[in-house]
């Protein structure tokens, strides 16, 4: 190694004491939608996009953490909240117990200096005009930390050896279209180290890199981590590559953290029902294996509406009573599964179920055009028991006749919160007594009399 | 697959492009098999020729590609054919999956539009109720309903555009189907889904199916038979079962070691990175990145060898002993190769 070099050598010096590096607090993030221009003029709520819904955790020093999530989980955005890159819309962000939530960009800026971003693709996140020594080189002059082109040259030069880019001559003049994608991607990790930061935000570092290559990376970062006293925030939808990186994982689902804890916990013996769910469809390059034929059904809903109570309800295989079930899910089941796919007529005697498109707790399904509400009853009933299994019929309160149709009432939502359970903390009602207990009155209050038989 | 009927034979292909620097050769010397009901995986690194292989065949290459070989649909040969009998084909007889199911339909266009266009195109006799009711048929097969059948693409999230997409490529009942990448996009569980939706096929409709894919999980546990792919080379084929546990090619093996799956505990990567195809290494293209390689490797082009039970391997390891020059065993001292060099 070259000589000492300040910038990169500052190590965890600056707190010893039991104080998180970061603590996110209750955070979220929510994007506003426009909306029509009449709704702009008359100042009409529009409704935003909770993209983080209220998201807490700690962030030891020296910790990875892996933030783990498909697309739409608010993951990235997770990330780019705490580096300010987005605005939190309420929610504290502690770095060493200080918040900086709600810093004006002026008096942050110190605090990038100390965190730093690598993302997804490499291709993207470096000016092609740029050649390494310039991109590199680049927040050292932005900071004000290196004055003269000679000490810029020695601090790239110190930081293009740490990744392994060498000899560092010869990359100091290259440009990103001369270098492979993994190169490219240590590069960007050069750039991201040169300010002797604390904390690495790494948004998908290998996603978009080859299988040959990505155990390279991880193990750069891995090596970095203990030479220069890193603290990581891995986030990823890669459950293989966070099992392998990170000492603890937060499983994200819509903006929440539905489990978080040690990461052989979490892989040995997931609780949330997504979890297991999400560890089954991880493909394995093991030829005893096959397709997952249970995969849960559906897709990642809308973060601008989410579903009552908790948000994985819709998709869950063990929801119950309290769990969340409203108009939506009832509009899906009806539309989609109990009619026959091929099919665009709906279910006999069932009229038009648009109403049922806004989340409500009770809905009511009109007869069709020239028919009675009584053949709503009877359509429903049938669908009721050739489909027991229908998590769904568990949050059904009551079901009775009216005179505009048939009104369904759904059992009051628990949102789910993260509570401990064992080494982790998990937030599904499954392991929540008292949610059990509501959900056990429940079923017993329900009103079989005017449940249609 | 004794029995079945072969539905498409690759022989010999070779796709050249020509480039600034050169004439590279990303399809070089290829040759397989699939059966009616098969799954083929192709699978290999990014650069690799997988996907230009996978619409060589379609014959859906940019201007300035040159082509040669054959490629044998139930025995026509499709190279060569003129644009216009093999656009027909395309469709009909072979039909193609993309990656990216966002970009693939057309968003002025409804979901009926797109059925009743692909249909109307090749089977322009059909009345419009048989279009109707082909087209939902093919769509509840993919899990849409037909409640949905005339909305517009952007109503559609990105994993049920995918099963537009590949309800599209089955209306017409094609016997093999390419799919490049079909999942890459996509999110786990989803994923998941559209891999037990394309197993479904080929015990519904016998189709044979190539997928093209970077991700060896997903070979293992949808596909038959696997090919792996590097610089341009088909460097091994078999049963993926039998690949899988018993890699005959260098190169297989250690790709399946760097793969980072959940029962990973130690990080394996393989040296050095795939080689510029305008000026790839003489000889066997994964010699300068062999950890096995020989002096014979570095000299002389490998022979098809076949082992084992039914696995095709192109590799010195495996002979013929006849062919190699003496000392040819000897290993190969190979220049350190430098993190610079790494990809």
């Amino acid at each position: 190694m070259s000589s000492p070099d300040t910038t990169l050598e500052r190590g965890a010096a600056a707190s010893r004491d039991d104080t998180p590096l970061l603590e996110v607090r209750d955070l979220k993030t929510h994007f506003p939608l426009r909306g029509t221009f009449l709704q702009r003029v008359l100042g009409r709520e529009t409704g935003s996009v909770k993209a983080v819904d209220g998201v807490s955790f700690e962030l030891r020093r020296g910790e990875v953490l892996g933030l783990v999530g498909e697309s739409g989980s608010g993951k990235t955005t997770l990330g780019r909240t705490i580096l300010r890159l987005a605005d939190p819309t309420s929610g504290s962000i502690l770095v060493d117990g200080g918040d900086v939530a709600g810093l004006s960009e002026h008096d942050f800026r110190p605090y990038r200096r100390r965190i730093q971003m690598v993302f997804q693709d490499p291709h993207a996140s470096l000016n092609p005009a740029m050649d390494l020594l310039t991109a590199i080189g680049h927040p050292l002059k932005i900071h004000g930390l290196a004055t003269t082109q000679d000490a810029v040259r020695e601090a790239v030069a110190s930081a293009l050896e740490r990744v392994g880019l060498t000899p560092v001559e010869l990359f100091l003049r290259k440009y990103p279209s001369d270098l492979s994608g993994g190169q490219k991607q240590r590069a960007v990790i050069a750039r991201a180290i040169i300010l002797g930061p604390d904390l690495l935000i790494a948004d998908e570092p290998v996603s978009m890199l080859d299988m040959s290559v990505r155990a390279k990376i991880l193990e750069l970062m891995l090596e970095l981590k203990d030479e220069l006293d890193l603290t990581y925030l891995y986030i990823t939808h890669d459950l293989a590559t966070a099992k392998f990186l990170c000492d603890r994982v937060a499983i994200m689902y819509l903006g929440r953290i539905v489990e978080v804890g040690p990461t052989a916990e979490i892989f040995a013996n997931p609780r949330h029902p997504y979890t297991v769910a999400l560890l089954r469809a991880v493909p394995d390059p093991d030829p005893e294996r096959h397709v997952p034929r249970d995969v849960p059904r559906g897709e990642v809903p809308d973060a601008v509406s989410p579903p009552l109570g908790c948000s994985f309800h819709p998709r869950c295989p063990r929801a119950f009573e309290v769990c969340g079930w409203e108009s939506r899910d009832l509009k899906e089941l009806l539309e989609t599964r109990a009619a026959g796919l091929d099919t665009d007529a709906r279910p006999s005697g069932i009229g038009d179920l648009s109403r049922l498109g806004e989340p409500s707790r009770s809905a009511i399904i009109p007869p069709e055009r020239g028919h009675d509400p009584s053949e709503v009853v009877e359509t429903l009933s049938r669908i009721r028991s050739a489909t027991p299994e229908e998590p769904l019929w568990t949050g059904v309160r009551r079901m009775r006749a009216l005179a505009e149709g048939v009104g369904v009432e759904f059992h009051e939502p628990i949102d789910p919160t993260l509570l401990p359970e064992g080494p982790v903390a998990v937030a599904c009602h499954l392991y929540d007594a008292r949610a059990l207990e509501t959900a056990r009155r429940a079923a017993a209050e329900s009103d079989e009399i005017s449940e249609p038989r | 697959m004794n029995g079945r009927e072969r539905v498409l034979s690759v022989r010999r292909l070779r796709v050249w492009y020509g480039t600034d620097r050169g004439p590279v050769r990303a399809v070089d010397d290829v040759s397989f098999d699939i059966h009616q009901g098969e799954t083929l995986g192709l699978v290999g690194e990014s650069g690799c020729g997988k996907s230009t292989l996978g619409r060589g065949i379609l014959g859906l290459l940019p201007e300035g590609t040159a082509t040669g070989g054959e490629v044998l649909f139930r025995g026509t040969d499709l190279v060569g054919l003129p644009r216009r009998t093999l656009r027909a084909m395309r469709g009909p007889e072979i039909g193609m999956i993309f990656q990216e199911p966002m970009t693939r339909l057309d968003p002025l266009m409804r979901i009926s539009e797109h059925f009743a266009e692909a249909l109307r195109t090749h089977e322009p006799d059909l009345s419009d109720a048989e279009v109707r009711s082909r087209s939902i048929e093919a769509l509840a097969g993919m899990g849409i309903p037909a409640t949905r059948f005339r909305q517009y693409p952007h109503e559609f999230s990105g994993g049920m555009r995918q099963r537009i997409m590949i309800a599209l490529a089955l209306v017409l009942r094609p016997k093999v189907v390419i799919a490049d990448e079909p999942t890459t996009a996509l999110d786990v569980l989803v994923e998941a889904q559209i891999l037990s939706i394309l197993a479904d096929l080929k015990a519904n409709f016998d189709t044979a199916l190539l997928l093209v894919t970077h991700n060896l999980g997903i070979v293992a546990e949808s596909c038959d038979r696997v090919a792996v792919m590097y610089a341009g080379k088909l460097v091994e084929e078999g049963p993926a079962r039998d690949v899988f546990v018993r890699p005959a090619h260098p190169y297989t093996r250690e790709l399946l070691r760097s793969v980072i799956s959940l029962r990973t505990t130690g990080l394996q990567y393989i040296p050095g990175a795939p080689p510029d195809l305008t000026d790839p290494p003489p000889a066997c293209r994964f010699h300068p990145r062999c950890p096995d390689a020989m002096q014979v490797c570095a000299t002389k082009w490998p022979i098809e060898q076949r082992v084992y039970d039914d696995q095709r391997v192109l590799c010195w390891l495996h002979g013929p002993a006849s062919e190699i020059p003496p000392g040819g065993t000897e290993p190969l001292v190979r220049e350190e190769i430098a993190v610079a060099e790494e990809a």
